[in-house]
C-alpha cells in the first residue's frame, strides 16, 4: 500500500503538528530557481518568499550558508549589487511572506481571545544595527512593528520577537492575503519619519519603519541571510518545525509550481483531436491549487508542438478556462489538421511551464 | 505582478467569449492569467487597466 500522506499522528510523534504559521521557513523549496540576479519586486527563488524591491539592486538567492549545528541547510541571501543610498521618499526593500485568512483563524485575531504570536528566526549580515519586522493586516489595514538588533558583523544570530494579539479586526477566513509578514531591510524617509508603531494600530505609513532601520541597499558589500523563520501562537518561541521536504513541497505547491525540463524534450501535455486545422486543446492537470492559476511561459521558441510526423513552435498557448486542479489550454500551431491529436514538450533545461496562484 | 508590457484578451474559440487575458511582460515572458478574481495576477492587470493602460480586444474567431 502506497500512503499519499501523511498520518497527522505520525508527524506528531516526530513534534511536528503545523505550528509554524511560515511556508518554507527553512528555504529548502526553491522551484524557481536558486539565484537570480536583478531581482525585481515579486517572487524569485526561495518559494512563498516574496521581495518589495524599489532601492539599489539585488542578487537573491538560496545560500548553504547557515548557522551550525541547527539543522538547516538552505537560507535566503540578498546581496547588495548595485548601492542606492539615497532612496526615493516612499521607496521600500523588504523580504516577506502572504498568508491566506483561513490559515489564519486559530490566532483569533479581533476577538477578546486574540492570541500573541511569536516570530523566531535566524540572521545573519556584515551589516549590523537596527532592523525592522513588520505584520500588515490586510484585511483590517492594521499592523505591528517591532525592531530586533544584528550585535555582530558576519555572525548568525537567533532573534525572537512576540507581536501581542490583536483584540480588533477579525480576519476573512478565505483564500485571500490577511497578512504579510515583513523583514525590513531599507526605507525611505516617509516610512520611518513617525513615531514607530510598536503595538497594533491602523496602518500610518510614517509609523511602519524603524527611524534607526539600517539601510541594507548603501554599499555593494552588504548582504543579508535568514533561514529557520517560524511564527506560533503564543509568547515564547519553540525548536523550529523541520518538515519533511515532501511535505514542504506540497505546501508550496498550492501556490507555485513550475512544470520543468531536466534534461530536454519533457512532455508537459497531450492534445488530443484537434478542434480545427490550426488549433487544439488539451487538460493540465496539478497539484491543488489556493486559485485559479496563472501560466507563464519564458518563450514559445523552446517548446514544441508535435503532431503529423513533424514540430512546431507553437504560436499560441492560452488558459481557456481553469480551476483548482485543472486547466483547459489551448494551443494553436501550424502542424495542426483537424481530427489529428499530437503532444506539447519543453526542449531546454530548467524552463518549464509555471502555474502560479501567489497572494 | 509587475512589468507588464500589454495585455490583450484571449477567447475560447468555441463559443467565441473572452476565457483569460494574455499577458506580456517586459522581459519576453508570455502569461495567460484565468479570470478569477482571487488570482493576484488578475488583480494586478485591473490595477494596471486602473492606471490608464488598455486591454487588447481583437475581437473573437481567432
Amino acid at each position: 500500500m502506497t500512503l499519499s500522506t501523511i498520518p497527522t499522528r505520525a508527524l506528531s510523534e516526530q513534534g511536528i503538528n503545523f505550528r509554524n504559521l511560515i511556508i518554507n521557513g527553512d528555504m529548502s523549496i526553491a522551484q524557481r530557481g536558486t539565484s537570480q540576479a536583478g531581482i525585481s519586486t515579486g517572487y524569485n527563488t526561495c518559494d512563498r518568499w516574496r521581495t518589495q524591491q524599489q532601492i539599489g539592486a539585488f542578487t537573491q538567492s538560496q545560500s548553504t550558508d547557515v548557522p551550525s549545528g541547527q539543522g538547516f541547510a538552505t537560507s535566503l541571501k540578498m546581496d547588495c549589487t548595485t548601492a542606492n543610498a539615497s532612496p526615493g521618499s516612499t521607496s521600500q526593500l523588504s523580504v516577506h511572506q502572504r498568508l491566506e485568512g483561513q490559515m489564519l483563524q486559530s490566532i483569533k485575531k479581533g476577538t477578546p481571545n486574540a492570541e500573541s504570536l511569536t516570530m523566531s528566526f535566524w540572521v545573519k549580515s556584515n551589516k549590523t544595527g537596527t532592523y525592522t519586522a513588520e505584520i500588515n493586516d490586510d484585511d483590517n489595514s492594521r499592523s505591528i512593528s517591532k525592531s530586533y538588533t544584528i550585535d555582530t558583523a558576519d555572525t548568525w544570530e537567533k532573534k525572537t520577537i512576540t507581536f501581542e494579539g490583536d483584540t480588533t479586526g477579525t480576519l476573512d477566513n478565505d483564500n485571500a492575503r490577511s497578512f504579510e509578514v515583513l523583514w525590513w531591510l531599507d526605507a525611505g524617509s516617509d516610512l520611518k519619519s513617525g513615531t514607530f508603531n510598536t503595538s497594533w494600530n491602523s496602518t500610518t505609513l510614517a509609523n511602519r519603519v524603524s527611524s534607526s532601520q539600517v539601510s541594507l541597499a548603501d554599499n555593494t558589500a552588504n548582504e543579508w541571510y535568514i533561514t529557520g523563520v517560524q511564527l506560533e501562537v503564543g509568547t515564547s518561541a519553540s525548536d523550529f518545525e523541520f518538515l519533511p521536504y515532501d511535505v514542504n513541497l506540497q505546501r508550496c505547491l498550492r501556490y507555485f509550481e513550475r512544470m520543468k525540463c531536466l534534461s530536454g524534450g519533457d512532455i508537459v501535455l497531450m492534445l488530443g483531436h484537434h478542434f480545427a486545422t490550426g488549433n487544439s486543446y488539451g487538460k493540465l492537470t496539478y497539484y491543488p491549487k489556493r486559485s485559479s492559476p496563472s501560466l507563464s511561459i519564458p518563450s514559445l521558441s523552446n517548446i514544441y508542438y508535435l503532431s503529423n510526423g513533424n514540430l512546431a513552435n507553437p504560436n499560441l498557448v492560452q488558459i481557456n478556462g481553469s480551476g483548482l486542479q485543472t486547466a483547459e489550454i489551448r494551443v494553436d500551431a501550424s502542424n495542426q489538421t483537424a481530427g489529428g491529436s499530437g503532444w506539447l514538450r519543453i526542449n531546454l533545461s530548467q524552463v518549464g511551464f509555471d502555474l502560479s496562484a501567489e497572494l | 505582478m509587475e512589468n507588464i508590457q500589454s495585455v490583450k484578451w484571449n477567447y475560447d474559440l468555441i463559443t467565441n467569449t473572452k476565457c483569460s487575458y494574455q499577458v506580456m511582460l517586459i522581459d519576453g515572458t508570455i502569461m495567460s492569467v484565468p479570470l478569477d478574481e482571487a488570482n493576484s495576477d488578475y488583480q494586478a492587470i485591473q490595477e494596471w487597466v486602473a492606471e490608464g493602460n488598455t486591454i487588447t480586444d481583437n475581437g473573437g474567431g481567432e
